[in-house]
Formats: C-alpha cells, sequence, structure tokens
C-alpha cells in the first residue's frame, strides 16, 4: 500500500464523519403579526410563486404597485420558480427562501411550525377565511390560500349539445354513456387523459369527497380502504379505467400535449377533461386565442348525486405562509392579509374566493342554478394521508398510479382492474398499521 | 499524476544537493526540501478543493443519508442502521426496473458495432468523409433536453416518423410509445441516435493511431478490407472498445435523461434512476434513494472490475 492510498483512505474517512443536516431550530414558533399601522412597515420582502406568466407580464407587479398605497415602505420582489416544489425543498434546507412563499407539498405538517411563523389561531381566523384547516398545527394556522378551487370536468359546451347531450350526467354509467354518444356523433376525442404531463392524471384523486358528498372524505382515506367497493377514489378511478377502455380517450395518450389541449379543447376538437375550476380562465384565454367562444368553455361537477344534487369539493390552492427566518415578518404578513383580502387575484383568475362572505364567481353560476352542493372536506387527518401515501409508495399525490391505471385500461400492461385495485389496498392498508393510525 | 510531479520534484532536488557548496549549513537546505516538497501540493490545492467539495463530500453525505430515514426536509432524522439497505434487497419491485436496462444494453450492442462500422469505413478514404464525421458525431452536441422533446415530436401520433413512413407507403397506426416493448425500444434507439457519435469519434482516433503503413504492407501481401479491419484495425483498438464496452454498460445501467423527458417513466419504462428519482422526490424517501444510489454505484463498480478481469488491458503490439 503506497502514501497515496492511505491518503485517499484517511480522506475519505474524514469525509464520513460530517453528514447530517442542520436546519436552525431556534426561531420555532415565531408569529407574524399583522402590524397596525400600514405606514410604519418598512422593509424588502421577496415573495416566490408558481406563477412565472403573472410574473413576466407583469400582473404581479400590477398587484404590487396596488399593495403599495396601502404600505408605501414595503419592496415586494417576485421569484418565480418553473419547477417549484422541487427547488423549494431543496432551498429549505437553508433559512433563504424568501420571505412569503408557497407551502410545498412536501412539508410534513407537524413541521410548519419549524418552517413557517404562525399567522394566528385557528379560532380567530376560521371565522373570516375557509380552508384554515389545511395548515392548522396544534391550534395555530400557518398559511393561508389565496383562492380556492374545485374539481370538475372542462368540458366543450357546443360539442356536447352536438352530440345530443344537455343535462349534466348524474351517475358515471350516464357519463360513458355521453361521451360514447360525443364519440359517435361529433369529431371530437370524447375525452382527453393529457397522460403524458402526468399531474393531470392526478387531480382523479380530487374526486375524494364529491362521489358521496362527505366532508369527512380525507379521514376516510387515513382509516379505511380508499379501492374498497364503493369507495370514493374507486369509483373515480373505475370511471377513468372504463373510459379508457371503452377507448373514449385520444388515440395516442403517451404522447398527449397539456399546451395544445387548451385550444384543442376550446376549437372543440377535445370535448372533456377532468381539470378544476383554475383551468376555466386558462381555457377561456386559449379560445380568445384561437379566435373561438370562451362561452364554450363550461364546467361540470362529477357525475354523482346524493339526494338528487351534485356535490362540488372546494379546496385551497396552495397555501401562502412567512419564512419563520424572515427579517421582515410584519412586512411578509402584510402581503399575505393584502393579497388575500384585498387583492383583485381571486377575481381575476375566476376562482373561489378564500373569504367566507364573497360571493362565488360567475362561471359557477351553472353550479348555483343546477343547485350543486359545496362541500370543504376536512383536512385533520390531511397530513397522515400523506405519511401513509409516502409510505406505501402508492402515490395518490403522484401521476404514476393513475398512468399504470390507463396503461392497464388500454392494454399495454397486464393484470386485472380488480387485481389492480386490491395490490392498491393491500399497500395501503399495510402503511397504515405501520403508520400506527 | 500526483507521483509523477512529486517524483520529478524528488529527482531535481537531488540532483541539485550535491551541487551546493559543500559547507551548506543544514537549516536551510531543509527547509529548500521541505519547501520543494511542498510546491506539488501547492499546485494541487485546487484541483483537490474541487475534487473534495463537488464529488467525495456529497458523496459522503449520501452514504451518510443511506443510514437513516430522513425525508429530504425535515430537520429530524433517525438513524436507522442499514434497514435501508436490507428493504432494496428485499424488495424485488425494487430491482425489475434492471430488465428495463436489458433495452439500453442491447441498443449499445448495436451502437458500438454500427460506430465501429462508420469508423472503419471512414478512416479510408472516402468522398466527403469529413462531412459524414460531422453528420455522424452531430447528434451528441444537441442537449438531452432538447433530443427529448424534439423525439416525442417524433413519435406522436401522426409525428415524423409516422409521415416519413407513409412516404414509403406504409401507413403505421401504431403508438410508438404505447406499449412498455415498443416504448423502451423507442426510447432505446433515440439513445444509439444520440450516443453513436461519441463511440464513433473515439474508434476513428484510435483507427487513425494505427500506422498506415501497415495497410500498405497488408494489401501487398493481399489483404483484403476484411482482412485489414480483422487483423489490423480490430486489434489494434481493443483498449478503446474495451472502454467503450465498460461505458456503454454503466450508461445502460443508468440510463436516465432520454425516458425521463420523453415519457417520465410511464408505461414500463422506467429506469433505476428514475425509480431512484421517484422515491427521493415523489414519496420523500431520501434515505432510501441514497441507499438505491449507492447500490447503483456498487454495481457499475462490480461490472467494470469484472470486465476488468476477464478482458485484461494488454498492450497493443501490431508491430
Amino acid at each position: 500500500m503506497n502514501r497515496r492510498h492511505i491518503l485517499a483512505m484517511v480522506v475519505g474517512a474524514a469525509l464520513l464523519v460530517p453528514g447530517c443536516t442542520g436546519t436552525g431550530g431556534t426561531s420555532k414558533g415565531a408569529d407574524a403579526k399583522a402590524p397596525d399601522d400600514p405606514s410604519k412597515v418598512t422593509g424588502t420582502i421577496k415573495v416566490l410563486t408558481v406563477r412565472t406568466d403573472l410574473v413576466q407580464d407583469g400582473t404581479m407587479k400590477k398587484y404590487a404597485a396596488e399593495f403599495n398605497k396601502t404600505y408605501p415602505k414595503v419592496k415586494v420582489e417576485f421569484e418565480a420558480l418553473t419547477n417549484y416544489e422541487s427547488e423549494v425543498k431543496i432551498r429549505m434546507n437553508t433559512e433563504n427562501y424568501g420571505d412569503v412563499l408557497l407551502i410545498p407539498a412536501v412539508i410534513k405538517k407537524s413541521d410548519y411550525p419549524k418552517f413557517f411563523a404562525s399567522l394566528g389561531t385557528r379560532q380567530e381566523r376560521g371565522k373570516k377565511y375557509r380552508f384554515t384547516d389545511f395548515t392548522t398545527v396544534d391550534g395555530k394556522v400557518y398559511g393561508q390560500t389565496p383562492v380556492g378551487v374545485s374539481p370538475g370536468f372542462v368540458y366543450n359546451k357546443r360539442v356536447w349539445k352536438e352530440a345530443g347531450v344537455t343535462d349534466w350526467p348524474t351517475t358515471p354509467a350516464e357519463f360513458l354513456d355521453d361521451l360514447k354518444a360525443i364519440k359517435s356523433k361529433t369529431d371530437a376525442i370524447p375525452y382527453y387523459t393529457n397522460f403524458a404531463a402526468g399531474w393531470t392524471l392526478t387531480s382523479w384523486t380530487s374526486v375524494n369527497g364529491s362521489v358521496h358528498c362527505d366532508a369527512k372524505a380525507t379521514d376516510k382515506l387515513a382509516e379505511g380502504d380508499p379501492w374498497a367497493k364503493d369507495a370514493d377514489l374507486r369509483v373515480g378511478d373505475t370511471l377513468l379505467y372504463d373510459t379508457v377502455k371503452s377507448g373514449l380517450i385520444e388515440k395516442d395518450p403517451t404522447t398527449s400535449n397539456w399546451e395544445q389541449s387548451k385550444p384543442r379543447t376550446a376549437k372543440g376538437e377535445i370535448a372533456t377533461q377532468w381539470l378544476g375550476t383554475w383551468a376555466i380562465v386558462q381555457f377561456q384565454d386559449a379560445a380568445k386565442k384561437a379566435g373561438v367562444n370562451p362561452d364554450d368553455i363550461g364546467f361540470m361537477p362529477f357525475p354523482s348525486q346524493v339526494d338528487g344534487k351534485f356535490c362540488a369539493v372546494i379546496g385551497p390552492d396552495y397555501n401562502q405562509a412567512v419564512n419563520v427566518h424572515s427579517k421582515h415578518k410584519d412586512a411578509a404578513r402584510a402581503w399575505i392579509d393584502w393579497f388575500t383580502d384585498k387583492s383583485t387575484y381571486a377575481q381575476d383568475n375566476l376562482a373561489i374566493s378564500p373569504l367566507k362572505d364573497a360571493p362565488l364567481p360567475a362561471v359557477m353560476k351553472p353550479y348555483e342554478d343546477a343547485g350543486v352542493k359545496f362541500i370543504e372536506v376536512d383536512d385533520g387527518k390531511g397530513a397522515q394521508v400523506k405519511s401513509i401515501d409516502n409510505q406505501s409508495e402508492t402515490g395518490i399525490y403522484a401521476p404514476e398510479y393513475r398512468q399504470k391505471l390507463v396503461d392497464l385500461a388500454r392494454g399495454a400492461r397486464k393484470g386485472s382492474l380488480d387485481d389492480f385495485f386490491a395490490d392498491l389496498s393491500e399497500r395501503w392498508t399495510e402503511a397504515q398499521k405501520n403508520s400506527g393510525s | 499524476m500526483a507521483d509523477v510531479t512529486e517524483k520529478t520534484a524528488f529527482r531535481s532536488g537531488a540532483g541539485a544537493a550535491p551541487a551546493a557548496p559543500a559547507p551548506a549549513p543544514a537549516p536551510p537546505r531543509r527547509r529548500l526540501r521541505l519547501r520543494r516538497g511542498i510546491t506539488p501540493w501547492l499546485f494541487l490545492i485546487a484541483p483537490l478543493a474541487l475534487l473534495i467539495t463537488f464529488t467525495y463530500v456529497p458523496i459522503a453525505n449520501m452514504a451518510a443519508y443511506s443510514l437513516t430515514d430522513w425525508d429530504g426536509v425535515s430537520p429530524e432524522l433517525n438513524y436507522t442502521g442499514v434497514g435501508n439497505y436490507t428493504e432494496i434487497f428485499t424488495r424485488e419491485d425494487l430491482f425489475r426496473v434492471f430488465f428495463v436496462s436489458g433495452y439500453y444494453l442491447a441498443a449499445s450492442v448495436v451502437q458500438i458495432v454500427a460506430a465501429l462500422y462508420f469508423a472503419t469505413i471512414l478512416s479510408f478514404n472516402v468522398r466527403f468523409r469529413n462531412f459524414f464525421k460531422g453528420v455522424l458525431f452531430f447528434p451528441y452536441l444537441i442537449n438531452g433536453v432538447a433530443i427529448g422533446f424534439v423525439f416525442l415530436y417524433f413519435f406522436q401520433d401522426g409525428g415524423t416518423l409516422d409521415s416519413v413512413l407513409s412516404l414509403f407507403g406504409y401507413h403505421s397506426d401504431h403508438a410508438w410509445l404505447g406499449t412498455p416493448v415498443s416504448a423502451n425500444t423507442s426510447l432505446a434507439g433515440v439513445s444509439v441516435w444520440r450516443y453513436m457519435g461519441v463511440n464513433f469519434v473515439l474508434f476513428l482516433g484510435a483507427i487513425q493511431s494505427i500506422p498506415g503503413e501497415l495497410y500498405e504492407a497488408a494489401e501487398l501481401d493481399g489483404a483484403n478490407r476484411w482482412h485489414q479491419f480483422r487483423y489490423i484495425i480490430a486489434p489494434g483498438i481493443k483498449p478503446v472498445v474495451t472502454l467503450t464496452v465498460i461505458l456503454s454498460i454503466s450508461g445502460s445501467l443508468s440510463a436516465f435523461e432520454i425516458p425521463y423527458i420523453m415519457t417520465g417513466g410511464a408505461t414500463g419504462t422506467a429506469t433505476f434512476v428514475i425509480q431512484t428519482l421517484n422515491l427521493a422526490f415523489r414519496f420523500n424517501k431520501t434515505g432510501l434513494a441514497s441507499a438505491a444510489a449507492i447500490v447503483l454505484l456498487l454495481i457499475i463498480l462490480l461490472v467494470t472490475w469484472v470486465q476488468r478481469r476477464l478482458v485484461p488491458d494488454d498492450r497493443v503490439d501490431l508491430v
């Protein structure tokens, strides 16, 4: 053994010693109090966002300018991240992750107090805002969403009418019949999976709650078997499977294209997609750009009724939070409050306002007419569901499992649907036991 | 590298010593020798610092994480010992993805043969040979992400491939990325397209280092092109071929960017690296993913070692 080898070993051994992370836990449990006097709040705050489009076209700057009318001494800077989740996750190992940020899905709820400053108690905020329990830890709220969203089918009204369907389908079977009618009577693709994008399939998890109009649907995921007979996710997944199996989707899902699917839906080449209210504004824009009528874009709830009424789940979009290490917590808090309460962000996005007393956006008019019941699913066990999901590697919040389901339905994967669900159930309930619930 | 510099420094130092006047005091000489000993290390500081910071520290960190249940962001992490490694070796579904590497392995055989063929042909006097060299090497210069996107359009329903085929009267109704076999074959095809240029350039360089007289002599002896390839070129470039094979195997085991960008691992195209990435970032099992990465590293080291044993790197001696 020569000198070089010894050196290499010494260096190697020395390197193995350090290794663990050290995020400072000193600021744990800090509060971001709402400032009393707007004119006294000072500082430059950095706001992290996923809305690259709004940062690029200057819309966010306009909001900031409006904000400065009330808070003249606060300078707001934006940083839009394309790959938000993974980039922020890595940055959160340091103390520099902006002053205001969107809470990434990966952060465990119980860790919120370590990363974010509290915005107040649940009791007090719950009076004014919706969805507060999604970010509540030990009675304190750590985030606030600027908009609420409801999952549903974005569809082209004209195409559906051409196929002779005027009423929303009320059961999965009826929905399939309608799609078949679209296939036989029009040139449109009845349902577009957007398989390649992945996240578009992930959103099928949000059928949870609307199938049985159950505000405690999340608890059932944590305690029960989501793929038991007649359980919400099984109903949704079966509908997706049947749609694919009956050949009611695009010819080659593996090369589907999300950006193209917007104008194609607007023009009536695609009839239906399962997305959320947030998508309406984007599809209408696509319609305007393509020179077709934006009013053709419709929105319908999941085909399931309880007591003759549809149910629509509403939930928060990304929650904004204050970095617990921020040097300008009051300014950051001021931004969040202003952005939620005073800005026109929710209206501009035709979204549901997180303020309890705000009216529904105009696009939801057909919902009101049809008497759709809105429910907020209780998120008390949300953290547990996520941990079971990770533990079991099922991925109800990841695309793989539904991509596999679609592959199964179109015969690119061997097996039966029942076995597929049985395997999911087994893994899920196994992880439930291990997580000690 | 270090050894060479050091030895040279030492030798020049030894040569200089007797030349120094005999009654020279001891301390300066010792200091001189010390300085001579240090000099090469001074030059090495920068590369060593970079190497350690960006290669060895991260690997050591990863090895440390692989013994924990860290989720990638939480400040809390528990030491779990070899638990992650036990999990990797007891869950066969984690190893099943290596079958996908088989496609890339098969593709690399095609790739090496094709590269060898083109390199041989273009090493002789062929019209437009420089042009063809450029054409063959060009794909490697394109960024992998761009290639992924280009080929997504290529394989699309009614995309480039379908249009080209229909020019020849073949109207395919085939979803190229639609089934696991077809998707993996297509993706492996893209990887051949991309990496053949590198192998080709390596082979070409090796072939051109073979002295030209050998061909002349062989021709005088009545050897045809095949004989020349069989008895001159093939043995002449054997070390480069061995190297290429090693690179191809490790590349096939760790195939990543083309399948990740084009299909995201859907439809049975997930490779071991994609799976590791999913473990780390989808399911937040950073500890387990680190262990998987270490396992992959060890497998590749092992394959390389076995291969070096089977095909010893003997000297090429043509003359």
